[in-house]
C-alpha cells in the first residue's frame, strides 16, 4: 500500500476546503480505504472540530516535526470509522514552524500503511500553501461560483501549473442552482471555461452542511443529502472511477458543455 | 435580483457582468500586464510597424486573448494594397 497524497487548497479563505476535506475523508474511509488527514492550518485549527474530533487531542502535527512525540501518538481515531485519523493543527505556533520537508517527512512516513493521506491547506499562497502542496500527488482547487474566489482559484491554478508537478482538479462549491437558473450566479460552465481545468465535483449550497459541522458529522454520511452525495462522488473520483456529474443546472445546451469541459483542456 | 438593479446598472444579469468582468481580469492577472501597459505595448508595435509600412492605427485590432489557460497576443493590423496607395 502507499497512499495518495491529496492537497485542498483555494486561495480564498471560506470557501469549503475544511468542510471538503472533512466530507472527503468520511466518504473514502466509508468505502473501506485507510485514510489520515492532516491540518495545515497551523494556528487556525478546524478540521478537528468538523470531525468531532476537537476534544481527543493531545499532540499535534508541531510535536511530531519537532520530535515531541511520535506519529502514531498524534494520530486521533475517527468516532465513527476503525482506518480514519486526524492528525491536528498546533493552534498556539505559527505556520513556520512547519517547513515544506518537514511535511515530506510525515507523508513518507505515512504512506505505506494508508491508501489517502489528505492535507487541509490554509488559505492565501504563503508558507502555509507551500507546506501543504509539498507532498501531494495531486491537489484539489475549491471554489465558489462568485468573483473574488474565482480570481484566486485562477492564481492557485496558475501556481500549481507553473510547478508542472502538480495538476490541479477543480471543486466547485455552494452552487446555488436556482440562482444560476435566474443567472445570477456564475454557472459551473462558465467557471470552467473561465478557468480551464479539469473538474473534480460540483457541490451544492447545502443547509446539511452546517447542521453536519455542527454535529462533528460530516454531512456526507446522511444518504439522503446532495452535498453529502457530491462529495461521496467526489471521493469515487478520487479512487478513481468514473461518476457522472451531479445535474445541478439544468439549462438548456449547459450539459453538454460541462461534461465535454470537465475533461479539461489538455 | 429585479427592477431596481436592472435601472441601475442595464438589463445585463448578474452572472454575465460576473463571467465579462472575470475575463478581462484574469488575462491581465495570468499575464501580469496592466490594461495601461498594454495600450503603451499597442503604441509601441503600431509605431515600430508604421516604420515599415504604411497602416490605418483606426483598423489595427491588438488585444490579448484565452486559449484554455494560456494567453496569446494577437494582432490585426490590414495592409493597404500597394495598388491603392500609388492611386491614393
Ligand atoms: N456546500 C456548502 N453549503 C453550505 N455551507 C457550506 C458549504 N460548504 C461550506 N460551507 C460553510 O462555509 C463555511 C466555510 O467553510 P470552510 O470549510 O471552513 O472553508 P475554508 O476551510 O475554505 O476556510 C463554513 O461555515 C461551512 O459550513
Ligand atoms: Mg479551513
Amino acid at each position: 500500500m502507499t497512499a495518495k497524497v491529496v492537497t485542498i487548497t483555494s486561495g480564498k479563505g471560506g470557501v469549503g476546503k475544511t468542510t471538503a476535506v472533512a466530507n472527503l475523508a468520511v466518504a473514502l474511509a466509508a468505502d473501506g480505504k485507510k485514510v489520515v488527514c492532516i491540518d495545515g492550518d497551523i494556528g487556525l485549527r478546524n478540521l478537528d472540530i468538523v470531525l468531532g474530533l476537537e476534544n481527543r487531542i493531545v499532540y499535534d502535527v508541531v510535536d511530531v516535526i519537532e520530535g515531541r512525540c511520535r506519529l502514531r501518538q498524534a494520530m486521533i481515531r475517527d468516532k465513527h470509522f476503525q482506518d480514519l485519523f486526524l492528525i491536528p493543527a498546533a493552534q498556539t505556533r505559527d505556520k513556520n514552524a512547519v517547513s515544506p520537508s518537514d511535511m515530506v517527512r510525515v507523508c513518507d512516513e505515512l504512506r505505506p500503511d494508508h491508501d489517502f493521506i489528505l492535507i487541509d491547506s490554509p488559505a492565501g499562497i504563503e508558507r502555509g500553501f507551500r507546506n501543504s502542496i509539498a507532498a501531494a500527488d495531486k491537489v484539489l482547487v475549491v471554489t465558489n461560483p462568485e468573483v473574488s474566489a474565482v480570481r484566486d482559484a485562477d492564481r492557485v491554478v496558475g501556481i500549481l501549473e507553473a510547478e508542472e508537478k502538480y495538476s490541479p482538479a477543480l471543486v466547485l462549491n455552494r452552487l446555488n442552482p436556482a440562482m444560476v437558473k435566474s443567472h445570477d450566479m456564475l454557472s459551473a460552465a462558465d467557471v470552467l471555461d473561465l478557468l480551464a481545468i479539469q473538474l473534480i465535483g460540483i457541490v451544492p449550497e447545502d443547509e446539511g452542511v452546517i447542521v453536519g459541522s455542527n454535529r462533528g458529522t460530516p454531512v456526507a454520511l446522511d444518504g439522503k443529502s446532495r452535498a453529502g452525495q457530491a462529495f461521496r462522488n467526489i471521493s469515487k473520483r478520487l479512487q478513481g472511477q468514473e461518476v457522472p456529474f451531479l445535474d445541478l443546472d439544468k439549462q438548456e445546451g449547459l450539459w453538454g458543455r460541462i461534461q465535454r469541459l470537465a475533461g479539461g483542456r489538455k | 435580483m429585479g427592477g431596481f438593479f436592472d435601472r441601475m446598472f442595464g438589463s445585463k444579469r448578474s452572472a454575465e457582468s460576473a463571467k465579462e468582468r472575470l475575463q478581462l481580469v484574469l488575462v491581465h492577472d495570468r499575464t501580469d500586464l496592466t490594461p495601461a501597459q498594454l495600450e503603451a505595448l499597442k503604441d509601441d508595435l503600431l509605431k515600430a510597424i508604421s516604420r515599415h509600412i504604411e497602416i490605418d492605427p483606426a483598423a489595427v485590432q491588438i488585444g490579448l486573448e484565452r486559449d484554455g489557460r494560456e494567453q496569446r497576443l494577437v494582432a490585426d493590423i490590414p495592409l493597404r494594397s500597394v495598388a491603392r496607395r500609388r492611386a491614393g
